[in-house]
C-alpha cells in the first residue's frame, strides 16, 4: 500500500446554539488546511460525514459543501458514516496514486434533536423500532451482559469515567463520587454515558514524500481497517467485540508496542471490551483526550479520535498510536487506525 | 492503481411503484442474490460490501446500512455507506470500484436501492423546515426553473422533452426490470398530459419507484474466474460543486462537464460522440437529456436537443441514450444512479437483453444529484485496455 | 414554519421548533409478515438456519453467513432472561408506562434472543437466568407489541383468541423527533432585517460577491463574508415555474408561481412567489418588487415578503442576467 499521513487535525467539539454548520465547519476546515502547509488547490479528493437525522432534514451535506470552496468543482463524497469511514474512503483514494492529499470533515449538531428518539430511528424498523428503546437502554443490555460475566465492576466502569473527566477537562472526581449517583439505566449511571456535544473535525491527508515536505513528523497510517457485525443484540456476544478484534488484526495492532489509544466508547463499559479486543495492556496510554465521556461530538467521535491519536504522533508525544471508531447500536461496527510516526 | 477493475455482475429487482411483496431487507437481496448469481458467486464469496441510497427520510431508517448488514452477509467484512444525494447510486460504484482498483479487496458487493412507497418522495424530499419557504415542490419544482433556462437558451422547439418521454418509454418496453411498461404511449399523450410543474408535463417526469441494483466488481485476477464476460471499468470521476453561488450555470454545470472530460481522460476517449456506443446518462425529467448531452460533451453547447430530434440518442441510433428506458421510466432514487452505472456494464457485457445496442464496446454511466451539482461517470468497456 | 421563532438567550441566532413527523407504510415481506401473523394469533415462530439454529425473532437471512433461510418451527413461550437494563423513567410508545426492565429473552427452543420489556416489580427483581413468559395483548393487530410484555415465571397464559383475518403483509410506523433548529448567526442577523424590511446582504471579502440571503460561509471562497450590503427589493425574474402539483404540507393555493429574482445590488438569485400577474404572464425579464407585509406582522422570515408584484418597468434584456441562471 502507499504511504500516507495524517499531517493535520483540527475540531471544534461544543455546543454551538449560535452556529449552524458551515459556521461550525469553515474554520475549523480552514484550521487544517492551514495547519496542514497544503494548498487549496493540491487537495485532490474531498470526502465528509455526517447525518441528516441530527437536524431532521435531507440533504444536510449539501449545504455544508458551502464550507469547503467546491469552486472550480472538486472531486468529493459523502459517507452517511462518522467521519472515521470518510478518512478511510480517503485513504483508499489516495491508493490510487494520482493526487497526493486529501481532505476530510465530519460535522454534527446533535444539540438540536433529542438523541434518545433520533438514535432509535436506526433500529430495526420492525422488531425493535416499535418498541421504542434507547440507545443508554441498549447500551445497559451490554454493560449488564459484562457485569455478569464477572469481566468488570461498576467501580471498574467509574475508573474509566474519573480517567476520561479528568483528562478530558472536566475536573477531578473519585469513584465513590460516581458511584453514589444514581443509575439512569441500570447498570448505567450519567458518568457512563457518552457526554453529547455538537461537533466538528477535519483531517488532512497527504501520500508519499509530499507528506514528508509539508510535515515534519507525518503520522503514517501503517494499517487501517473496519468490520460490522449483526444488526440485532440478540444474535451477537454482547461481551466482546469481535469486529474490532479482526479490524485490529488486520490493521497490525499487535505487531509492536502502543504508546497511545484513543478508543471511540460512548459508554464506559465499552472500553473495557474495546481495550481487550484491541489486546492493549497496561503499557499504553488510553484516551489522553479524555475520549467520549468527557465529549462526543456525534457523527465526528471517531474522526475525532483517529485525529487525536495523529496529533499525539505529529507533537512526538507517541511513536505509535491507534485509533478506534464505532458505530452501531452496541459496538456493532468498528474502525481501526495504527499511526507510526518515522524514528 | 494496482489492479483493473471489472463488473463480473449485476442484478437488479423488478421495480414498481409499490414492491408490497418485499420488506427493505428483501429488497436489497432480491438484487445483491441476482448480481451473485450471475457472477457465480456466494456471499463468502465478497470481501466487502458498499451500499448507497438517498435520504434516509424515505423508509425512515437511519443509516440503514446497520440494520441491513446481516442481509447482504456483510457480517465480519467491511461496510460502508454513501450518500451524495441523486448520483448516489453512481458514487457508490465508484468507492467500490475504488476498493478493488486500490488493490484492499478482490471482490466487492455494491447494492444502492429506495423503497418509495414506504412515504412520499415530496415530504421526504422537501419537507417544511424552519427558515427555509415552502415554495420547491419536490425536484421537479427546483428543476423546472432551469429547464426554462434551457429552453431559453438553446431555442428547443417545445416538443423536445415530450421526443424525449416517449423514446424512454418505448425502450423501458424491452427490459422486464423496468417500473413503467406504457405500451401506448404517444406523443399526443404526452402532450396532454397536466402541466405539474410549468414547463414540466406529468409524462415528462420520472416515477416513484420501489427497486435495487447490485453489482460484483472484480479485481482482474478474480475477474478472470467469472462464469460471464466482464465489463472493464476504463474510467470513474466524481465532481461536486456548490448548490448556489454567484454566477451559478445551473443549466450546464462546469462539474458536469470535469467529470466527464476526466472519465474520458482516463478511457482514452477524445472524440465521445464517436467513440461511445451507448449511455445510460440520468433523465429525471425528460429535457434534461439534450441538457446532458451538451454537458456531457455529446453535442455542442444549445445543440443537443437536435441529436434528441434527429433520432441519434433512440435504440437503432448512431449514440443510444438510456435504452434501458432510463429513469423516466424506473426511479428507485438512491438506485437510479446505479442502475446507469450497471445498464452500461450490461451493454457492453452483451448481457442487455432485448434492449441490447448491437456490437456495444463502451459505454458511459453517468449519475447527478442535489441541485445538479454532484456528479459521478464511469466508462466501461468490453476490452480491459 | 413551525410556531414561533425566538432568539435563544445569550445567542445571536433564531431558533425555532420543528417537528419530524410521519407515518411509513412499511410492507413486511415472507418472513417477518408470518411472525407478526403468529404473534396475532398468540403464537411465537422462529425459522431453522442451515447450520441449524432456530432464530427467534426470524430474519430472512441467516446474520452469520447471509444465506437464506429455511422452514419456521413454533417456540416456547417462554423463556430466559440473557441480559437486562432497568428503565426507571419510561418513554412514550415503550411496552409498558410504569418501570420495567428491557430484556433480551431466549426463548425455549430458541438459539438466539428476542428484545422486549419484562413487567418486573423492581430491579431487585431482575437477574440474568431468571425465567420469563409472554403475557399476550388482548387486542392483537399484527405487531411486536401484540406481546405486551413479559413476566417473571413459568405461568402460561393462553392468549385471548382473535378474529380470523388475512395474513399480515403491512405495518404503519408513526415516527415524532423534536427538534430546535437553530439558523445560525449569519441567517439570523438577515432574517432580522427582514423584519425591518431591509434586505441585508454580505459581500465576499474575497470574490466580491454580495449574497442574499448570507450564507455560513462565501461557497466558492469558503470564507466569512464580510461587509453587509443594502440590497434593493426591487429585481428581476430570471427563470420561474408554476406548481400545479399538490404535495405533502402544501400551504399555497395551487397554482402558484415562483421564481428566481435576481434583486438590484444582489450576485445571487433568491427563490420567492411571483403575483400581481396572471401565472401565464410571468415571463424571464419581468421586473418585480416585494410587496411587504405591515411592519408589525412581520416574522424572522422571508415569507415577511407576502410576494414579489411586477414594477411596471420594462423587462430586463436577457444579457442582463444570462449569468444568473
Amino acid at each position: 500500500m502507499r504511504d500516507v499521513a495524517i499531517v493535520s487535525f483540527a475540531s471544534s467539539s461544543t455546543p454551538h446554539s449560535d452556529l449552524e454548520d458551515v459556521e461550525m465547519l469553515a474554520p475549523v476546515i480552514n484550521e487544517a488546511l492551514a495547519r496542514s502547509g497544503v494548498p487549496r488547490r493540491d487537495i485532490g479528493f474531498t470526502v465528509s460525514g455526517s447525518c441528516d437525522y441530527l437536524c431532521g432534514r435531507p440533504f444536510s451535506f449539501v449545504m455544508a459543501l458551502d464550507a469547503v470552496a467546491a469552486w472550480p468543482p472538486i472531486s468529493e463524497s459523502h459517507v452517511e458514516m462518522d467521519g472515521a469511514w470518510a478518512l478511510y474512503e480517503a485513504w483508499v483514494r489516495l491508493q490510487h496514486g494520482d493526487i497526493d492529499a486529501a481532505l476530510v470533515y465530519a460535522f454534527g449538531k446533535s444539540s438540536q434533536g433529542d438523541l434518545r428518539a433520533v438514535l432509535g430511528a436506526q433500529l430495526d424498523p420492525y422488531y425493535l423500532a416499535p418498541l421504542a428503546p434507547d440507545p443508554v437502554s441498549f447500551a445497559a443490555l451490554q454493560a449488564r451482559a459484562l457485569l455478569d460475566a464477572g469481566r468488570c465492576t461498576e467501580r471498574d466502569l467509574a475508573a474509566v469515567a474519573v480517567r476520561g473527566r479528568r483528562d478530558g477537562g472536566l475536573g477531578a472526581s473519585s469513584e465513590e463520587e460516581l458511584l453514589r449517583a444514581p443509575y439512569i439505566a441500570s447498570p448505567l449511571r450519567a458518568h457512563d454515558c457518552p457526554r453529547s456535544t455538537d461537533g466538528v473535525a477535519a483531517v488532512v491527508l497527504v501520500a508519499g514524500d509530499r507528506a514528508r515536505q509539508v510535515c515534519e513528523r507525518p503520522a503514517w497510517i501503517r494499517g487501517i481497517d473496519h468490520r460490522i457485525e449483526a444488526h440485532s443484540l440478540g444474535v451477537r456476544d454482547l461481551t466482546r467485540s469481535p469486529s474490532t478484534e479482526l479490524a485490529a488484526r488486520k490493521a497490525g495492532v499487535a505487531a509492536s508496542k502502543v504508546d497511545v489509544a484513543e478508543i471511540h466508547a460512548p459508554y464506559t463499559h465499552q472500553e473495557i471490551i474495546l481495550r481487550e479486543a484491541l489486546g492493549l495492556d497496561g503499557g499504553t496510554v488510553i484516551n489522553p483526550s479524555g475520549g467520549a465521556v468527557a465529549s462526543h461530538p456525534l457523527m465526528s467521535a471517531g474522526l475525532v479520535r483517529i485525529g487525536e491519536a495523529a496529533r499525539r504522533v505529529l507533537d512526538g508525544t507517541a511513536h505509535r498510536a491507534v485509533a478506534h471508531a464505532t458505530s452501531g447500536p452496541c459496538l456493532q461496527q468498528n474502525l481501526v487506525c495504527v499511526l507510526e510516526g518515522d524514528r | 492503481m494496482k489492479t483493473r477493475c471489472a463488473v463480473i455482475g449485476v442484478g437488479q429487482t423488478k421495480h414498481a411503484a409499490k414492491r408490497d411483496d418485499l420488506s427493505l431487507a428483501g429488497l436489497v437481496r432480491e438484487a445483491a442474490l441476482r448480481a451473485l448469481e450471475d457472477a457465480g458467486l456466494g456471499w463468502a464469496d465478497i470481501d466487502a460490501v458498499v451500499i448507497g441510497k438517498a435520504p434516509d427520510f424515505f423508509e425512515g431508517v437511519m443509516m440503514p446500512e446497520s440494520f441491513l448488514a446481516d442481509a447482504l452477509g456483510a457480517v465480519g467484512k467491511p461496510m460502508m455507506r454513501v450518500h451524495t444525494a441523486g448520483s448516489v447510486g453512481g458514487s457508490t460504484a465508484i468507492v467500490a470500484a475504488h476498493l478493488v482498483e486500490s488493490g484492499v479487496h478482490e471482490r466487492v458487493l455494491t447494492v444502492a436501492f429506495e423503497k418509495q412507497s414506504e412515504s412520499d418522495a415530496m415530504w421526504a424530499l422537501s419537507p417544511k423546515y424552519p427558515f427555509v419557504p415552502p415554495l420547491v415542490a419536490g425536484a421537479g419544482g427546483f428543476f423546472a426553473p432551469i429547464i426554462r433556462s434551457y429552453m431559453r437558451r438553446s431555442g428547443a422547439p417545445v416538443d423536445v422533452g415530450a421526443v424525449v418521454a416517449v423514446k424512454d418509454r418505448l425502450n423501458a418496453l424491452k427490459n422486464p426490470y423496468a417500473h413503467l411498461h406504457m405500451a401506448d404511449i404517444s406523443l399526443e399523450k404526452v402532450k396532454a398530459s397536466p402541466m405539474l410543474w410549468d414547463p414540466i408535463r406529468y409524462l415528462e417526469t420520472c416515477p416513484s419507484s420501489d427497486g435495487a441494483c447490485a453489482m460484483v466488481l472484480a479485481s482482474e485476477a478474480a475477474a478472470k474466474r467469472a462464469p460471464n464476460a466482464p465489463a472493464w471499468v476504463r474510467g470513474t470521476s466524481v465532481r461536486s460543486e456548490p448548490a448556489q453561488f454567484a454566477g451559478r450555470n445551473q443549466v450546464n454545470p462546469r462539474a458536469g462537464v470535469e467529470c466527464a472530460a476526466d472519465v474520458y481522460a482516463q478511457a482514452g476517449i477524445t472524440k465521445p460522440r464517436e467513440q461511445v456506443d451507448v449511455a445510460e446518462i440520468y433523465v429525471p425529467f425528460s429535457w434534461f437529456e439534450p441538457m446532458w448531452l451538451e454537458n456531457l460533451g455529446f453535442a455542442d453547447e444549445g445543440q443537443g436537443w437536435r441529436m434528441t430530434l434527429d433520432g441519434v440518442t433512440a435504440l437503432g441510433g448512431a449514440l443510444p441514450i438510456n435504452p434501458s428506458g432510463g429513469v423516466l421510466s424506473t426511479n428507485p432514487i438512491g438506485a437510479s444512479g446505479m442502475i446507469r452505472f450497471a445498464e452500461a456494464a450490461q451493454q457492453v457485457r452483451g448481457r442487455a437483453g432485448e434492449h441490447q445496442v448491437a456490437g456495444a464496446r463502451t459505454a458511459v454511466g453517468h449519475a447527478y444529484g442535489g441541485a445538479s451539482q454532484f456528479f459521478a461517470m464511469w466508462v466501461v468497456s468490453s476490452a480491459s485496455a | 414554519m413551525e410556531g414561533k421563532q425566538d432568539v435563544a438567550e445569550g445567542s445571536e441566532a433564531l431558533t425555532s421548533p420543528y417537528v419530524l413527523e410521519y407515518t411509513y407504510r412499511r410492507s413486511l415481506g415472507p418472513v417477518v409478515g408470518r411472525f407478526l401473523t403468529g404473534l396475532r394469533e398468540g403464537r411465537i415462530e422462529g425459522v431453522r438456519t442451515a447450520s441449524g439454529r432456530v432464530l427467534v425473532p426470524p430474519t430472512e437471512y441467516d446474520p452469520e453467513s447471509g444465506a437464506a433461510v429455511g422452514d419456521f418451527v413454533s417456540v416456547g413461550v417462554s423463556g430466559v432472561v440473557q441480559t437486562w437494563s432497568w428503565v426507571s423513567e419510561p418513554r412514550k410508545g415503550q411496552p409498558l408506562d410504569r418501570p420495567f426492565a428491557w430484556a433480551l429473552i431466549k426463548l425455549d427452543g430458541a438459539d438466539t434472543a428476542l428484545l422486549h420489556a419484562v413487567d418486573a416489580p423492581s430491579a431487585d427483581a431482575m437477574r440474568s437466568g431468571m425465567r420469563v413468559t409472554v403475557r399476550w395483548r388482548a387486542e392483537r393487530v399484527g405487531s411486536i407489541h401484540d406481546i405486551a410484555c413479559f413476566v417473571p415465571g413459568d405461568e402460561v397464559q393462553a392468549a385471548e383468541p382473535v378474529a380470523p383475518a388475512e395474513p399480515v403483509r403491512r405495518m404503519k410506523s408513526p415516527v415524532h423527533m423534536d427538534f430546535t433548529i437553530g439558523a445560525g448567526r449569519t441567517l439570523s442577523r438577515f432574517l432580522e432585517g427582514v423584519v425591518q424590511g431591509k434586505l441585508l446582504g454580505r459581500r465576499c471579502p474575497t470574490c466580491a460577491k454580495v449574497y442574499v440571503p448570507p450564507k455560513g460561509a462565501c461557497p466558492t471562497c469558503g470564507v466569512p463574508f464580510a461587509d453587509e450590503v443594502v440590497v434593493s427589493d426591487t429585481g428581476t425574474v430570471t427563470s420561474f415555474c408554476i406548481v400545479n402539483v399538490p404535495f405533502e404540507g402544501q400551504t399555497m393555493k395551487l397554482p402558484y408561481t415562483y421564481g428566481s429574482v435576481l434583486l438590484d445590488g444582489a450576485d445571487i438569485p433568491i427563490l420567492h412567489l411571483i403575483s400581481g400577474i396572471p401565472a401565464d404572464e410571468v415571463r424571464m425579464g419581468l421586473r418585480v418588487k416585494a410587496e411587504w407585509l405591515p411592519e408589525g406582522e412581520r416574522q424572522p422570515t422571508l415569507a415577511s415578503i407576502r410576494w414579489f408584484a411586477p414594477t411596471g418597468e420594462a423587462d430586463a434584456p436577457y444579457e442582463s442576467y444570462a449569468e444568473h441562471q
